[in-house]
């Protein structure tokens, strides 16, 4: 069955990029053993850091609780599998480039017993919508689709708007990256299920699951499970591979032909995106109680040996994963988690998989791009931003350091996306240079802000000390006009009485 | 295993700036070589020493700014800027002359500005339009195009080599014999002297809608720009903005007097319209930079260039459009700039 | 062509002395000049310039009197900054310092009130004999109350 086409939004500019995802997706979603160590980062989701409520020396169970936030924006870690932790330390992570950051050590025992669940939880359909969210806020779920932010929290600020739709992202645009399509070829019902408690959770009646015209699998395999659904609410959409068609703000227009408003989200415009993994998780949690404790990773690169999908325990290090599928080969120079145009360029493979990692990219060199050369204003960057930027002019400005220029042209919009670096013929860096423009924004307004509070301060002080002086002045004059007025015999008078001051001293 | 860090994207752009120059001179080549087939050999001196001395001359402004001038010269700028110096001059100017075009053109109206990416003005027009103005009588040297029925007399490669360096001819040749005004010059002179349209037209010199040979030059150069507009290497807005600029006014005023006034094939095969439109506007640095925008830049062009030969003095305007035009881009981009997705205008831009 | 290059030559010559005439003779809004140097200053308010605050220095520097390098906390972005409002050379800065904020050990604290009246942007609170304090976050680093202390109570700390 083939999805319907129309009631697209245009999205300006873009690329066709080579996909290179056939060589991953050539078999089936492998499991991946448990390894012998699972490195737990604390804080996996974006918002305030978590802190570890089990200590080193202690044995958890399979979908314990190991790390939970007390702010508003956080989501709890559970463990990956049984064992015994042992070191809460810092550990290179993939989110600071292989840098350290807390992480809680587990020594796995192999017998992966999870831990002891209530009976089963009530059908869903019969839960209030805000006890669902606490239960999926239970459940560790973050935004799978690399965006990590905890789910829970994003469910409870859109029940606040008015939403029209519910958006499944299985675009996957990003070259390499091929976790999704598989997820979508593989567990296609367990993803309809998860739309349909989200659909549950928000009371919302549409939901639009969009997918690639190049996932002619996926599509067929999704269409099949909505046949035998027969859930008129669930529309299976097919748009265009052209990247980056999956971002976020960029999904909302194409589908809905609306746009997010600049700062604001997708819920601003009536809807509300989660990917499709994502949905899986939810389905996993709520109807079969297993938090969030892995996910479905790409291993690939002209790097790796064997390209391919596993499913792997958050925890796992990527030098585990990548010797299970087999090893680097001679050439594997770069390794990136994420995609080529977004992901970030990690430093040791000792860093273990996260509620984040969809993609372990080893690439052999990067060919240096050339030496940079001054803009010449050809535009090409222009044609593709699918913000519609103008980042020619973006590039000048932020080479002046002139941040009222670039908010006025909308640097805060740029979505990183990296298609005008692919396109500028002087080989200028630009996402790199707008992404060092936006610190810099953020530096000098910080610095203007405490300028114009000192400043301030400065002249009130000096108005006080005016003010203090100006009445001593009018103090002394007072003074001296009743001493003038007392006449002579009062000055030689204190005179007199200062002299006998002076002799006691 | 330990891995550099880099930052995203990790693919590098497949676009150069030296491929940009090289297919803007590759689609000018038949174009050059219809010109040489024409009117002599000229063209390939003032292409030679056009080259060498925009070379010369990027060379020293380079080493002067302490930068490497083999990365300047790589780049092709400076030989796309002689290429279309020598298709706007006439085939048998000194060399001298060229000389001091190419000079102005990448010293002062390139480097002076900031070099490369810097410069507000077109060099190519900004070097012709100093020798226009300073040099007019050498800048009158045009040649009989070569057509069987017309009376005259060509030179050979030697001959047209000792002109250009010498500025002599053999003795049994008189300029007068070898040398035609341009159709433009003949158009614009004719109708000064209350010649009707019609009977300018009959000048053997005059083409089919052009000038002859004029308009083969003109249509391989619109073949080449044509390639460049399927290369994506240009866009269309501003090939469509001269054109429409130039042909509207045109086509109006040649119906209400077509005895008096060319009509808007004649415009666009005349002159340097095309080569205008498709090599000269479409400079990227010099024009404007949002789409609208550019239109409005084309749009302005072929205005000015129709004003200046309908209205002015000179027989042609497209240098002085282009220059004009120049100074008012950063007025346009800022009036022209695209809307942004999630931004409200009317909120922001008032 | 000997008179048009001389007659150009002349042109020139003379554009150029009536505006050096103008650039010196004529009046020019020099308030709206200070405020813009007084802008791009860090409002440190701490005198290593040798002027009493940083208006006084802006006005300085529009008079010609002083050097735009002066000023340390400004660090090198703000001589760059100035050189660029003003035409002026980019020199290299006379001394720099590093971000920081005051710090009172309040066990040596004798309440003495030298270095509450001494801080220009009254980052410091407290009153005649009671325990006085810094506000971290309205510190500028000016360090014009260490000196005063009689008991060496007060110190820089370094904020990278």
């Amino acid at each position: 069955m083939t999805a319907p086409t129309f009631d697209l939004g245009k999205l300006h500019g873009g690329l066709r990029l080579t996909a290179n995802k056939s060589s991953s997706t050539a078999t089936p979603i492998l499991d991946m053993p448990i390894p012998e160590q699972l490195v737990l980062p604390i804080t996996q989701h974006v918002g305030d850091p978590a802190h570890p409520v089990v200590g080193i020396g202690e044995r958890v169970l399979k979908g314990q609780l190991l790390a939970e936030s007390d702010s508003a924006l956080g989501a709890p870690v559970h463990a990956s599998s049984s064992g015994k932790v042992i070191a809460i330390e810092p550990w290179p992570v993939s989110r600071r480039n292989g840098d350290t950051a807390p992480c809680i050590i587990i020594e796995s025992d192999g017998a992966d017993k999870p831990i002891e669940r209530a009976e089963s939880a009530p059908d869903f359909t019969t839960l209030e919508p805000d006890v669902l969210l606490t239960q999926i806020l239970h459940g560790g779920i973050v935004g799978l689709g690399g965006a990590v932010f905890p789910t829970a929290q994003k469910l409870m600020q859109a029940r606040t708007c008015e939403l029209s739709y519910l958006i499944l992202n299985g675009v996957e645009c990003e070259p390499y990256i091929s976790c999704d399509d598989m997820l979508m070829r593989e567990r296609a019902a367990e993803i309809i299920s998860g739309a349909e408690i989200l659909m549950h959770a928000l009371q919302l009646d549409v939901c639009y699951i969009v997918v690639e015209s190049d996932k002619p699998e996926a599509l067929h395999t999704l269409g099949d499970v909505l046949a035998e659904l027969h859930d008129k609410r669930i529309i299976l959409k097919q748009v265009p591979s052209i990247y980056p068609s999956g971002g976020e703000d960029q999904l909302v227009q194409l589908v809905t032909n609306r746009e997010v408003p600049s700062g604001g989200l997708p819920t601003d415009a009536g809807c509300l995106v989660q990917n499709v993994g994502t949905a899986a998780a939810i389905h996993d949690w709520v109807i079969d109680h297993e938090p969030l404790i892995s996910r479905i990773i790409t291993i690939t690169g002209d790097g790796v040996a064997s390209p391919m999908n596993v499913r792997a325990r958050i925890g796992t290090t990527v030098a585990d994963a990548i010797n299970f599928t087999g090893g680097y080969t001679e050439r594997a120079e770069q390794l990136i988690i994420g995609g080529l145009m977004t992901g970030r360029s990690v430093t040791t493979d000792r860093v273990p998989l996260v509620k984040a990692s969809n993609c372990v990219l080893v690439l052999s060199e990067t060919p240096s791009p050339g030496a940079e050369m001054p803009c010449i204003r050809c535009g090409n960057c222009a044609d593709v931003c699918p913000v519609q930027l103008l980042p020619q002019q973006l590039f000048w400005y932020a080479c002046a350091d002139d941040e009222r220029k670039l908010r006025e042209f909308g640097l805060t919009d740029c979505i990183e996306c990296g298609c005008c670096d692919l396109v500028c013929p002087s080989h200028i860096p630009l996402t790199f240079d707008f992404r060092m423009a936006k610190g810099r924004i953020r530096e000098l307004a910080d610095e203007k802000a405490r300028a114009a509070r000192a400043r301030k301060r400065f002249e009130a002080r000096n108005e006080r000390l005016d003010l203090e002086q100006s009445k001593r002045d009018s103090e002394l004059a007072l003074q001296k006009k009743s001493v003038k007025q007392a006449g002579p015999a009062a000055i030689a008078e204190i005179l007199k009485r200062k002299r006998q001051q002076d002799e006691e001293d | 295993m330990d891995f550099p860090h880099r930052e995203a994207p990790y693919v590098g752009p497949k676009a150069d700036v030296a491929a940009l120059m090289l297919q803007v001179l590759a689609a000018l080549v038949p174009a050059a070589l219809a010109h040489i087939w024409f009117f002599g050999p000229g063209f390939l001196f003032n292409l030679l020493v056009a080259a060498i001395f925009a070379a010369a001359g990027e060379i020293v402004m380079l080493r002067l700014r302490s930068r490497q001038a083999e990365t300047g010269l790589s780049d092709f700028s400076a030989l796309v800027t002689a290429a279309l110096l020598a298709f706007a001059l006439p085939s048998l100017t000194p060399w001298w002359v060229t000389a001091s075009g190419a000079l102005f053109a990448i010293v002062i109206a390139k480097h002076l500005y900031g070099g490369l990416g810097f410069n507000i003005f077109n060099p190519a027009m900004a070097g012709y339009v100093m020798i226009l103005v300073a040099f007019p009588v050498h800048l009158n040297l045009w040649v009989a195009p070569r057509m069987g029925d017309i009376d005259y007399q060509t030179l050979t490669m030697l001959q047209t080599l000792q002109f250009t360096l010498t500025g002599l001819l053999p003795d049994s040749i008189s300029f007068d014999a070898i040398s035609r005004a341009t159709p433009l010059d003949a158009m614009k002179a004719g109708l000064n002297n209350m010649q009707t349209v019609t009977e300018i037209k009959a000048l053997p010199i005059m083409g089919s809608i052009g000038g002859r040979g004029w308009e083969w030059v003109g249509i391989f150069l619109a073949v080449g720009g044509i390639w460049l507009l399927i290369k994506r290497i240009i866009r269309w807005q501003i090939p469509a903005g001269v054109g429409i600029g130039l042909l509207l006014p045109a086509t109006i005023i040649y119906i209400l007097d077509p005895g008096a006034n060319p009509g808007p094939g004649f415009h666009l095969f005349g002159g340097g319209a095309i080569l205008c439109a498709f090599f000269i506007a479409t400079d990227p640095v010099s024009a404007a930079s949002s789409p609208k925008g550019r239109f409005v830049f084309g749009l302005g062009v072929g205005l000015l260039i129709y004003a200046i030969r309908r209205w002015g003095s000179y027989s042609d305007g497209v240098a002085f459009a282009i220059l004009i035009m120049n100074m008012s881009v950063p007025a346009i981009d800022y009036l022209t700039r695209p809307h942004i997705v999630g931004h409200d205008d009317k909120a922001e831009r008032h | 062509m000997l008179t048009a290059i001389l007659t150009i030559a002349t042109i020139a010559l003379i554009a150029g002395l009536a505006l050096s005439l103008a650039a010196r003779k004529l009046p020019y809004d020099e308030n709206a000049l200070v405020e813009q140097v007084n802008d791009l200053l860090p409002q440190t308010q701490c005198a290593q310039c040798g002027y009493p605050g940083c208006r006084p220095y802006a006005a300085a520097i529009v008079e010609g009197t002083a050097a735009i390098n002066l000023c340390p906390p400004g660090g090198e972005e703000t001589v760059r900054r100035l050189a660029d409002l003003l035409g002026k050379d980019i020199k290299p800065l006379v001394g720099a310092t590093q971000p920081a904020v005051a710090v009172i050990d309040e066990a040596l604290c004798i309440g003495c009130t030298h270095c509450r009246n001494a801080c220009p942007v009254d980052a410091i609170i407290g009153a005649h004999q009671f325990m006085h304090t810094v506000i971290a976050s309205e510190c500028t680093g000016c360090e014009l109350c260490v000196a005063p202390c009689p008991v060496d109570c007060i110190s820089m700390r370094s904020l990278t």
